[in-house]
């Protein structure tokens, strides 16, 4: 890590000039994803931009049943709000399913969606990574792979998104506030992120210099029957095998409207599509479950490697969706 | 390069010259002389590290001390301040609750920041759909973000849950 | 006798509660330098080039060493410890460079602008076989490799019933949470180490000839450990590299701590083990014979050999009998002491195997090993001085609820969750270290006793004083006791469990000189020391302990939990119970961590472990323990040492993951031999 410039601007418009005009400048949110690979050696910024002065911590009630959340508010906060829990519980949870008290307390609606993929050998700067270095190769292929994608990989990048917010937003059709160089736009949650493609190096479409302000959670009165299930190594503290966000709606045995998205499986949280379509209309049982999974995972590639690969988390997926699935529409009766 | 801020550290201001990328932690222990806090990993894996920033639990590890300028920082030392024990610092010993005590700091501080957390009504993974309460999964939930390698978690617990009484 | 047996709080408590108790990095001295490390990227071959230029210009920087330009070493025979003295390298994350500069900030950038080119030479680091495999002399602490009574194979071909399985641990990292830290000082030609060690005298014993000095002339000072679990019992390479490096900036002391990530190639750990177990037994499930045949890796550098099957030597009466070890030196870092070594894994084949063997004949797995309980140690034939593990057995069958037991695997539910339970035993030998002193002054009123004893946690500061006030006859809060210095008496290292026999017995031998010389109203002043004597070569000495797990998987997910887990032991006599407690139960907890989640991943196209930070290798979290709880049977056992005690710190990890294991093929009907047991291993068999 080599000495870089610290900036606290006053402003947004101020803090997003000071990134685009400096290639190696960064911003620092609650700076638990930055500081880690600063020591890492991942990034070498020569400017650090301090946004957590500017950012919004409010959470706007939009009226209609939707939600501003500011980029600063912390995850403990949002995790905490009555409106977010009553309308949005699997936000609530997918928030606290993560990390650690401390980290959730640093952590911002802004920049936790927005930590780099995970991969130990991204990490690792001793080893090959087309995500630190485009070309250098993958070291994760063939490696250890457990924690590695099974839906939308590359042959450049196998690495999985870590945020379990970010998998309840893409479920929740919510939307991102960007204020970049040319002014603000809204990005759609689901578009935030990327797959690996040829260049795993963009984890996200944001450019250089371009700036979360806030994201907006839609009406979405289904999202009141909402749940997160994290599947994890430990009982808490970990990062996902698998996680499922799902709101569901039943009527007379029925499934009449579904969301899902997948956590720790793709390079980004996977918004289920597929899965949804499948359910719509489907009798709510196990079988329109399972055969819900089974339409997301007819894709699905395990990779090989150390322990026996990650094949696992195909089947794995598969029961924690109809688990999910199965404990909403029995609270929906 | 160099930057000079000001914390207040215990109770106590202090001013201080540090490298932008000097940690909170760096800062309090290598600059100050502060060691309460603990480096066990060095990156926000391990909870050793935590003091309260602005009455909040945090890992000092993963902040930049340049950012904190004027920040009000209590370590587990603080919590003691004349030497008087804080209820849970006295629940550690009375339960035994640590053996080789590097974690311990860190411990104390979370429990001390979780605590009020709670008394906020902030829910955890443990919590349902109502008010979090204050019983042992709530407990274990909320303080897994601090390693204890000697695994004193099943005397932690009690001695959080009589301290926060 | 009073003190003995007084459930007394910590005497370190305050100071570790308010974080002002003083860990090594954490010395006070004057205008500290700051060390850090240059590791190698290549698993094996030679530096063909290191350039420093970058480095050392740096704003900040004193110094960097290499191999080019490092001082020769005095005696350079332990090649883990000889850093910076050739330029070969063995294995990934061997230590080739060092930074020492102003700022632990500018010392890390520097490290990263050492430029390091290798000759890379093609490496092996995967243990998978016995494939190269040699016969080791002797193993750790001194046991035999092999053992062998009776014919093995021809009880197997005759037997009623055999099992004839393959189990394996995993590579662990001890990961204490203090990482391995120095700070070094030399003062012309004496040098001050505030170093992370189990033991001050024997890191001393272990520096000194390698920098030429006499012992006489090098103080290390650890008054806290934070942690070791082994991995500080004997000196790595960051000690030597921290004194190195201290040297080179004469009269600044210099800061060296490891990072976590540099720990997993630097620190020691343990070996991953392959364990071949064959059981023979008849209808009842008497054994006939008993055998385990053990794969385990060594460094190419220096040779460790855990003693992996030294406890299928002594557990369970059987006329055939066989252990034997074999190594596989492997381009890989240096394998040494955890927790428990040899025990620790040791336990684990063994007592699935036992499990497995009362399931076959349908026995109650308690009852199966009450039926081989042997009267004497069968591989001396020594009388045990105590052996109650049948006790232990019974007594946590009675807590338990043992007896209401179904034998049948996976037809108990509770909610979402398949249940079952599962027992298995533990054992851990009675070390003596061969010497220690104590000394014991009369000081203002109190009793002081001096020895360079260590407290990682264990309690030492705590309950010294109560042996020592049983010896003096005296209210504990008479004496103080001092220890952690090299300036105090000869100490062992707190390593093997041996510390309260060890130092206890030193303790003991200097209160009865102290009082035949100044009886009991001694002046100011006054002073006696003692020390160990022999240890009883006429019995075999063991603790034994039996763990009981209830285990939950998850119907839907294979997630693993592990609500109740109970320990009962047999230890001799407790000295203190509050701190005898912790360590029962930190030990059975880090079993539990052992038999869920631990795993270092050695990935052998690299020969590193990628797992090498506490985010990925996973030790158990609060929320993973629910309902710990240690008891133990009231032992007496007047040949182990003055005091009746058995060391602690060691058995309460033995058998654990077995019992957990036992429990999940309870629970699930699935066998999990291979460590650690992941809800990838019994997705498969759920509902």
């Amino acid at each position: 890590m080599r000495p870089f410039t610290y900036q606290a601007p006053a402003d947004a418009a101020s803090a997003v000039r000071a990134v685009t005009r400096d290639p190696t400048a960064v911003f620092l949110g609650g700076g638990t994803n930055l500081v880690d690979h600063l020591k890492l050696g991942i990034l070498d910024p020569g400017l650090v931009v301090d946004v957590t002065g500017l950012a919004s911590v409010e959470i706007t009630d939009l009226g209609g049943g939707a939600l501003r959340v500011g980029a600063g508010v912390p995850n403990s906060d949002l995790a905490a709000d009555p409106l977010v829990r009553e309308r949005f519980p699997v936000l609530s949870q997918a928030l606290l399913a993560g990390a650690s008290g401390q980290l959730r307390n640093m952590a911002t609606t802004g920049g936790n969606p927005l930590q780099r993929t995970r991969c130990v050998y991204f990490q690792d700067v001793t080893t090959p990574c087309n995500k630190r270095e485009p070309g250098s190769g993958c070291s994760a292929i063939g490696g250890w792979t457990r924690n590695h994608a099974i839906l939308g990989a590359s042959a450049h990048c196998i690495a999985t998104h870590p945020s379990d917010l970010a998998v309840a937003l893409a479920a929740l059709d919510a939307e991102v506030r960007v204020l970049g160089q040319d002014g603000e736009r809204v990005i759609p949650f689901t578009d935030l992120h990327r797959l690996p493609g040829d260049h795993p190096e963009h984890d996200t479409v944001l450019g250089h210099g371009d700036l979360i302000t806030a994201i907006d959670l839609p009406a979405r009165p289904i999202a009141r029957r909402s749940a997160y299930r994290k599947v994890r190594d430990r009982a808490s503290y970990a990062f996902a095998l698998v996680s499922v966000a799902a709101a569901v709606e039943v009527d007379g045995g029925v499934v009449r409207d579904a969301r899902i998205a997948f956590g720790g499986v793709a390079h980004k949280p996977w918004r289920a599509y597929r899965a949804e379509e499948a359910l719509r209309g489907a009798t709510a049982a196990d079988d329109s479950y399972r055969a819900a999974a089974d339409a997301e995972l007819a894709d699905a590639v395990a990779q090989d490697g150390l322990d026996g690969g990650n094949a696992f988390k195909i089947p794995l997926l598969r029961r924690t969706l109809v688990a999910t699935l199965r404990d909403l529409a029995r609270e929906d009766a | 390069m160099d930057s000079e801020i000001g914390l207040r550290v215990d109770g106590t201001p202090r001013r201080l010259t540090v490298d932008t990328r000097t940690t909170l932690l760096d800062a309090l222990r290598e600059r100050l002389g502060v060691t309460s806090p603990k480096k066990g990993c060095d990156h926000g894996q391990c909870g050793a590290c935590t003091v309260l920033v602005d009455g909040r639990r945090v890992l000092s590890c993963l902040t930049l001390a340049v950012a904190r300028d004027g920040a009000e920082v209590v370590t587990a030392e603080g919590l003691a301040p004349d030497g008087e024990l804080h209820p849970v610092q006295r629940a550690f010993i009375d339960r035994d609750a640590f053996q080789c005590g590097y974690c311990t700091p860190g411990q104390v501080v979370s429990a001390v920041g979780m605590l009020d957390e709670l008394d906020r009504g902030w829910p955890s993974a443990a919590t349902g759909t109502g008010e979090p309460e204050l019983d042992d999964a709530e407990i274990a939930e909320r303080m897994s973000g601090n390693l204890c390698r000697c695994a004193a978690y099943a005397n932690i617990v009690p001695a959080v849950r009589e301290a926060g009484r | 006798m009073t003190a003995i047996g007084t459930d007394l709080a910590r005497r370190d408590g305050t100071v570790k509660v308010t974080g002002t108790a003083t860990y090594a990095y954490e010395a006070p001295v004057e205008r500290p330098a700051y060390a850090h490390p240059v590791q190698a990227t290549i698993a094996r071959g030679r530096i063909r080039d290191i350039e420093i230029e970058d480095a050392e210009t740096l704003d900040g920087v004193l110094t960097v060493l290499t191999p080019d330009n490092a001082e020769r070493l005095a005696d350079t025979d332990d090649k883990e410890l000889a850093v910076l003295q050739s330029d070969e390298v063995a294995f990934r994350g061997q230590l080739v460079g060092v930074v020492v500069a102003e700022t632990s900030e500018v010392a890390r950038e520097a490290a990263g602008l050492v430029r390091v080119t290798y000759d890379e030479a093609e490496h092996d680091a995967e243990l998978a076989t016995e494939r190269g495999s040699y016969v080791p002399e002797q193993l750790n602490a001194g046991y035999p490799t092999e053992s062998a009574q009776g014919d093995v194979d021809a009880a197997m071909a005759s037997a009623e019933t055999t099992i004839e399985r393959t189990y394996t641990t995993a590579m662990y990292h001890n990961n204490p949470l203090e990482p391995h830290t120095t700070t070094a000082l030399w003062d012309g030609d004496s040098l001050t180490l505030w170093d992370s060690t189990q033991g001050v005298h024997p890191l001393r014993s272990t520096i000194a000839p390698i920098f030429g000095l006499d012992e006489e002339r090098v103080r290390v000072i650890c008054p806290y450990v934070g942690g070791g679990f082994g991995s500080k019992g004997t000196a790595h390479a960051n000690v030597t590299l921290a004194t190195l490096a201290a040297r080179a900036v004469p009269g600044r002391p210099v800061r060296l701590a490891l990072t976590r990530q540099q720990m997993f190639s630097l620190a020691g750990y343990r070996t991953p083990t392959i364990q071949r177990m064959r059981l023979a037994a008849d209808a009842d499930g008497r054994l006939s014979a008993i055998a385990i045949d053990v794969v385990e890796q060594t460094s190419r550098i220096k040779e460790y050999a855990e003693q992996t099957g030294t406890p299928t030597r002594i557990m369970y009466a059987a006329e055939n009998r066989s252990v034997t070890h074999r190594l596989v030196p492997l381009d890989v870092p240096v394998p040494s002491w955890m927790r428990a070594p040899g025990d620790c894994p040791g336990m684990f084949g063994p007592e699935v195997a036992m499990d497995e063997l009362a399931e076959r004949l349908g026995v109650d797995p308690i009852e199966l090993r009450i039926r081989n309980e042997p009267s004497v140690d069968p591989d001396t034939g020594k009388p045990f001085s105590s052996r109650n593990l049948v006790a232990c057995l019974l007594a946590g069958a009675d807590r338990f609820d043992w007896a209401d037991r179904d034998l049948r695997p996976g037809v108990r539910r509770s909610g979402d969750w398949l249940v079952g339970t599962g027992v298995a035993a533990s054992t851990y030998p009675v070390h003596r270290m061969p010497a220690s002193t104590a000394v014991i002054r009369r000081e203002a009123g109190r009793y002081v006793v001096e020895i360079g004893a260590a407290d990682l946690g264990t309690g030492t500061w705590t309950t010294l004083p109560q042996i020592a006030a049983d010896a003096l006859d005296v209210p504990v809060s008479d004496v103080e006791v001092r220890i952690g210095d090299t300036r105090y008496p000869m100490a062992s290292v707190a390593g093997g469990s041996s510390g309260m026999t060890t130092w206890g017995s030193a303790v003991v031998e200097a209160a009865r000189a102290f009082r035949d010389k100044f009886g009991q109203d001694p002046a100011d002043g006054d002073e006696a020391d003692g020390s160990v004597g022999p240890a009883d070569e006429d019995h075999a000495m063991h603790a034994f302990g039996a763990q009981f797990v209830e285990a939950h998987v998850h119907a839907d997910t294979g997630e693993l939990r592990v609500p109740r887990l109970l320990g009962v032991f047999a230890a001799g006599r407790i000295i203190n119970p509050r701190t005898a407690r912790s360590q029962f139960i930190g030990g059975m907890t880090m079993g539990l961590s052992m038999a869920l989640h631990e795993h270092s991943v050695l990935d052998p196209r690299t020969g590193h472990v990628v797992n090498h930070d506490l985010a990925e290798y996973h030790v158990s979290v609060n929320a993973d323990v629910t309902d710990v709880e240690a008891t133990w049977i009231d032992e007496h056992d007047p040949y182990v040492n003055a005091m009746g005690s058995k060391g602690i710190g060691e058995i309460g990890i033995v058998g654990t993951a077995a019992a957990v294991s036992n429990a999940v093929w309870h629970a699930t009907g699935v066998r999990v031999r291979d460590l650690p047991i992941t809800l990838d291993k019994v997705l498969a068999a759920l509902p």
